[in-house]
């Protein structure tokens, strides 16, 4: 096992990318951010908040994405189902989708598939915790990455968060 | 989490953890169908035929719209429209359609117990839409949806049942239902349409009185009088119903709280439900109708081999 983001590491990284997010799309107006269930949420909500910091609240549309009706892999027995809630229309917007690891890239195709049946985005972006290149699936790149790292397919990235796991950490096993 | 059953025969067969997840995935399909886009391509590789021995307008147009909505390819099969006027038996007539390569069966049938002998013998997930007076399963599970929806929960929730209990297959798989996901039940109506082994059976209550069981209970679903399975005289008129079990406005602003009216539909307006009642504030029936897309959805989707494994 080897740690890949300790607590303070983390959030330096999510403030990057927080501000990185906010040079591209200064104000919000015509942005949109969507976290990807389940475990994406976690770090959409810490986004969030550090946006909150520099951006009036009511500027902030947030929402939340279930793709499992969109999986290739739906019928398997292997997803359970989670909340969607993007109160908000899409429509010529620009979208950030948010996820915690980027890894085959089957996850944001189907997240793809499931946004365009809520409207036609003017621009869909991808900020991304971890990416693990070199293990792509199909052809995605992320637009915002926190680390990049090489890994193989034996082995997993963790990433744990306080309100749900008690910690802050990214571990490779 | 799974279903621990392969076809979705009665409300008896299922446990209550499965009742929670078909009501829970049922909620996320209801988001679904507010998107601009209501369709989701969970199912395209399923095929699914609705096989419809007996008349039906709700079952059958929500089935289907549950099916589209779900991108399964359907097929429609009406009995009146088909070789089963030539004689040809039931198992033949569902293993030539089998034979086709169709996965699921959604069936109505006018014998109880139909579907029941369908899942031995043929190796599709069946999925029963009304047998007989047996059950009608996903009218069960759209009404608790639609009363959880509202209340919050099942759990302590007193639910009147009223009308016409002997005929109805909604009301025994509503009985099974709030049983097990832990409602209290009271059954209304005159004394011949309701079975003398009922209040044991189940651990119900009976109640002859409309105005008692009205202040007695939060929802009070009513049932249609089936006058197409009266063949005996067990209430002497319509009208006499009407003025002994008939749900008016009157009634209803007599007692001393605002409880919440369902029916299954099609209403025999005027007999067991008022027109003022029925499109009164109070009343949920188009909401259930709305709902019942939703859980059929949830159904077929859990049945397909959706949700996950316990591991």
């Amino acid at each position: 096992m080897k740690t890949i983001l300790n607590e303070q590491q983390l959030a330096i990284t999510i403030q990057r990318l927080s501000n990185q997010l906010l040079e591209n799309h200064l104000s919000l107006t015509d942005t949109v951010l969507i976290g990807i269930q389940p475990r994406g949420i976690y770090f959409s909500d810490r986004i969030v908040k550090e946006i909150a910091k520099q951006v009036a609240p009511e500027n902030i549309r947030y929402g939340k994405l279930d793709i499992t009706f969109y999986r290739d892999d739906v019928r398997k027995g292997l997803h359970t189902l989670n909340k969607t809630d993007i109160p908000f229309s899409i429509e010529n917007k620009k979208v950030v989708l948010i996820d915690d690891v980027l890894y085959t890239g089957r996850t944001i195709r189907a997240a793809l598939d499931a946004l365009l049946d809520f409207g036609r985005p003017e621009k869909v972006e991808l900020c991304i915790l971890i990416d693990r290149r070199f293990s792509r699936q199909l052809p995605i790149q992320a637009d915002y990455t926190g680390r990049s790292i090489d890994s193989i397919i034996s082995q997993k990235v963790k990433v744990y968060w306080k309100e749900k796991d008690g910690k802050d950490e990214v571990e490779l096993f | 989490m799974q279903l621990s059953t392969k076809h979705l025969l009665g409300i008896r067969d299922l446990k209550s953890s499965d009742i929670q997840l078909i009501l829970d995935t049922a909620s996320q399909f209801k988001e679904v169908l507010q998107r601009p886009i209501k369709k989701v391509p969970t199912l395209r590789d399923v095929t699914i035929v609705n096989l419809f021995f007996e008349n039906s307008t709700r079952t059958r147009i929500s089935f289907e719209l549950a099916e589209k909505r779900l991108s399964a390819d359907t097929i429609n099969f009406t009995a009146s429209a088909s070789s089963v006027s030539k004689g040809e038996s039931l198992l033949d007539t569902v293993n030539n359609i089998l034979s086709m390569k169709v996965d699921m069966v959604v069936m109505r049938h006018s014998a109880s117990g139909a579907p029941h002998f369908l899942a031995k013998h043929i190796p599709a997930a069946i999925v029963n839409a009304g047998d007989g007076i047996n059950e009608h399963p996903t009218q069960a599970l759209l009404d608790a949806f639609s009363i959880s929806e509202k209340l919050g929960t099942l759990q302590g929730k007193k639910i009147a049942i009223i009308g016409d209990i002997m005929h109805s297959r909604v009301a025994l798989s509503n009985i099974y239902l709030l049983k097990k996901m832990g409602a209290e039940v009271t059954v209304a109506g005159p004394p011949t349409l309701i079975p003398k082994y009922m209040k044991d059976a189940f651990d119900i209550n009976v109640e002859y009185d409309l105005k008692k069981v009205l202040e007695w209970c939060d929802v009070a679903n009513v049932l249609r009088i089936q006058l197409e399975r009266q063949n005996q005289v067990l209430f002497s008129s319509l009208r006499e119903y009407s003025l002994a079990y008939g749900v008016n406005k009157k009634l209803l602003d007599s007692l001393n709280k605002e409880i919440i009216i369902m029916h299954p539909g099609p209403i025999n307006r005027g007999v067991e439900l008022d027109s003022d009642v029925a499109d009164s504030k109070q009343s949920i029936i188009l909401q259930q109708v709305e709902n019942g897309v939703a859980v059929r959805m949830a159904v077929l989707y859990l049945l397909a081999g959706g949700g996950a494994n316990q591991n």
